[in-house]
């Protein structure tokens, strides 16, 4: 069992993610955390899982993933050289005494102060998991009253880029992305 | 030219050169039907449940190698589809399914008799869709045909809201498909297909195992030219059956479960095993690690996510069976294995697996067997699930292509009664047999309407032993004989054929089976036969579950049959 990192390129259209979600679903695992944003490509998503589980198991699912017909590309980034970020915005209750040394902490671990009030400030920290734990231990004793982090990012290190695609196939191809000139029904979906 | 989303629909059937659609009416796909007249190339059968319309389409898909087409109406006519759907899904049968939904404006608000299918069918379904704008309409259909037929078959499921359906806009059909994250025809490695030829010609106990994927990619001819340049004797699986001849000295019948003894023996010493469009499901495996042991495997599968699911491979070949084996078939060096073969000769003579008992009472068995017989060579035969679905595999050695029909992956009970209507429909001429268990035709029996109404010859064999047969076994041999909930009281079957219009059979001995099969076959209409078997017989070989395949239990000599059977 360890953590691994699994990217996919899918066309962003509707219930792409519920798909590819429901594939780990249906195996049992836990997806420990996800990201979803547009890729360099127009038209595509890239989505970064981690999961737990053995290499076989998740060599299965991500072959299973493969296969949704909407999904262009699914690498393993585990074992390649890869830099990974995690995003986080921690609210803190701090009043204008404490502010002095959450600021030492925020400035040991290269945060930002993004939002202040009288008795709260808003910190952003990006880095690893690890960095942005061990902030979180650090600035634990203020009083987190709100966090949210973004789920790992990730990307191999080097002119190697297991993800990009066929530059001929994108031009050849238009990924279709959803919206296009089509009628939206609603405003609940 | 200005068209309306119904009209739509029924002009890309057209051009996708269906002629017939399983389905059955309701409020969401009323504009369907409203456009039927307009298509008298495209022939519509009422069943008389949703499940009928997908199993009938699936066996309609299997017997003709096109897509077999159902449609419903939404929320209940949708999810009455779903066991069909799944059926399909397990065992990669091309079909496209078309549910009415819900106005688009009710959508996500629970209408009435709004039900997510699209949602539901998810797990089952190779690609979904909801159509949310008409101008999308004919992409969409044109792309479910392309998926649902191309690399790995499975069920479509297109969704489409009444309001869309009477919906005009300007059709124009898409030229050709074009899906840049889909690309089914696969490469395939030519340094592997050489490492399998060299696996092979080193081979001294080579096996084949044969699958459905042999019959999907129609490579009966490669398989047979492979199985004889090297004299590998060639084992089909459940849904492997029938794409290999029956008569050929090669052909060794099916293995797993209730395989033939002797394939399970023969797996456990062969040096080279090739799984050909199979997926090692673990019926066929029995316990995984125990699999094979002395084996080096060959896979090829059209499907990635198959090789190194369940067995460790040592020559994957991803791509179509066909290619593959044309690919192959060359550099595989002719080889006699005579020891080999010899051996596998004295396994199949000490261990005969099959031989009907000669007793005086009725054995389902003997019923099966004589089906066959009697039957020619061209019947195609559709099956439910349970014991008499085993025999009837164990006993079918036919020449006939792909006419071996049955419900392999998900195991559904009632499949007999619907899929024989779908294989009727696509080999009109030809003969169909159902054969039937007493439990699984009550789940579909409805379906005999269905066949009277459009005049199916179909004959219905019901291997009635008033038992779920197949449960009875398992709860009598591994639940301590503790048998709960699978004794029947049964209707009189007979009476209730001739109550939907069709001639109705029954026997009770055995002297009346063969009188029974000439008259059955002799009627130019469907036809019942109530056969009331020995209740009690019990289906071998065994292999108990959790068990490896070395630990098949073979059938009872008669000596070693308990004192009930002997006393027959
Ligand atoms: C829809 C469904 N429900 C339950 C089962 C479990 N099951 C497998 S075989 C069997 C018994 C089938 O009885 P019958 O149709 O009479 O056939 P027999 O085994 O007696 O030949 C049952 C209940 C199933 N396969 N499918
Ligand atoms: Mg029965």
């Amino acid at each position: 069992m360890s953590t691994h990192t699994i990217v996919a390129l899918v066309e962003n259209r509707p219930g792409v993610l519920n798909k590819i979600a429901s594939k780990w679903r249906q195996r049992g695992f836990n997806i420990e955390s996800l990201a979803v944003g547009h890729s360099e490509v127009p038209g595509l998503s890239r989505m970064t899982f981690t999961v737990d589980g053995t290499l076989n198991d998740v060599e299965q699912v991500s072959k299973q993933m493969d296969k949704v017909i909407e999904v262009v590309k699914v690498v393993d980034l585990t074992e390649h050289n890869m830099v990974h970020r995690e995003l986080a915005m921690v609210k803190l209750s701090a009043t204008p005494k404490q502010r002095g040394p959450i600021l030492e902490i925020v400035d040991i671990f290269r945060a930002k102060i993004v939002d202040v009030s009288a008795e709260s400030v808003i910190v952003e920290v990006t880095g690893t998991e690890e960095k942005v734990d061990a902030f979180l231990e650090m600035v634990g004793p203020y009083g987190v009253a709100e966090l949210v982090r973004t789920g790992r990012i990730a990307m191999t290190r080097g002119p190697n880029a297991p993800m990009t695609i066929d530059k001929s196939k994108i031009e050849e191809h238009k990924f279709r992305a959803a919206g296009e000139g089509k009628a939206k029904i609603g405003t609940l979906i | 030219m200005k068209r309306t989303g119904a009209q739509i629909v029924m002009e890309c059937l057209a051009r996708e050169g269906v002629e017939h659609i399983f389905g059955y009416p309701g409020g969401a796909n009323l504009p369907l039907y409203d456009t039927l007249p307009q298509y008298p190339q495209i022939r519509h059968v009422l069943v008389r449940h949703e499940q009928a319309a997908a199993h009938a389409a699936d066996a309609y898909a299997r017997v003709t190698g096109k897509v077999g087409v159902c449609w419903a109406t939404s929320g209940p006519g949708a999810t009455n589809l779903v066991t069909g759907i799944a059926n399909a899904w397990m065992d990669s049968v091309p079909i496209v399914c078309i549910t009415g939904s819900v106005v688009s404006w009710l959508i996500g608000r629970d209408g009435f008799q709004e039900a997510d299918i699209t949602g539901i069918t998810l797990p089952i379904t190779k690609q979904n869709y909801l159509v949310l704008d008409v101008d999308d309409l004919a992409e969409t259909m044109r792309e479910a045909f392309h998926i649902a037929s191309t690399g790995r078959p499975g069920p479509v499921l297109i969704d489409f809201p009444r309001d869309l359906q009477q919906q005009e806009t300007e059709f124009v059909y898409p030229e050709q498909v074009n899906i840049p994250s889909y690309s089914p025809d696969v490469e395939i490695e030519s340094g592997q297909i050489k490492k399998a030829a060299q696996l092979i010609n080193e081979a001294e106990r080579p096996l084949i195992l044969a699958g459905h994927g042999v019959i999907i990619s129609k490579a009966y001819d490669e398989l047979k030219e492979l199985a004889e340049r090297a004299n590998v004797p060639v084992i089909c699986t459940l849904l492997g059956l029938g794409g290999f001849p029956g008569s050929h000295e090669l052909f060794m019948g099916m293995p797993g479960m209730h395989g033939m003894y002797w394939n399970n023996i023969a797996i456990g010493e062969a040096d080279v095993v090739m799984g050909i469009g199979m997926r090692f499901d673990d019926r066929v495996t029995g316990r995984l690690k125990d699999f094979a042991p002395n084996a080096k495997i060959i896979h090829i599968d059209i499907d990635p996510a198959e090789i190194g699911k369940n067995v460790k491979t040592v020559v994957p070949i991803n791509g179509d069976v066909k290619q593959a084996l044309t690919d192959l078939n060359p550099l595989v060096e002719p080889a006699k294995h005579p020891a080999w073969l010899g051996r596998i000769r004295d396994l199949r003579e000490e261990h005969p697996s099959i031989v009907v008992p000669n007793v005086d009472n009725l054995l389902p068995q003997y019923v099966i067997k004589k089906i066959y017989e009697m039957s020619g060579p061209n019947p195609y035969i559709v099956t439910g699930v349970g014991q008499h679905q085993m025999w009837a595999a164990q006993h079918f050695w036919s020449d006939n292509r792909a006419s071996f029909i049955t419900s392999g992956g998900l195991g559904t009970m009632g499949f007999e009664v619907p899929a024989a209507i779908g294989a009727q429909f696509g080999r009109p001429k030809d003969l169909v047999w159902s054969i039937c268990g007493d439990g699984g035709f009550q789940m579909t029996l409805q379906e005999l309407a269905t066949c009277v109404e459009y005049e199916l010859p179909i004959k219905f064999a019901i291997i009635n032993n008033s038992y779920l047969g197949m449960v009875r076994q398992w709860q009598h041999n591994y639940y301590d004989k503790n048998l709960q909930s699978v004794r029947m009281f049964q209707p009189d079957f007979v009476k209730m054929a001739e109550a939907f219009g069709m001639a109705g059979l029954r026997v009770s001995e055995k002297e009346q089976v063969e009188p029974a099969i000439e008259d059955a076959l002799r009627h130019p209409g469907p036809v019942l036969i109530d056969f009331e078997v020995e209740q009690e017989e019990d289906l071998y070989p065994a292999m108990p579950p959790g068990a490896s395949l070395a630990e098949t239990i073979d059938q009872p000599t008669f000596e070693e049959q308990p004192e009930k059977v002997k006393s027959r």
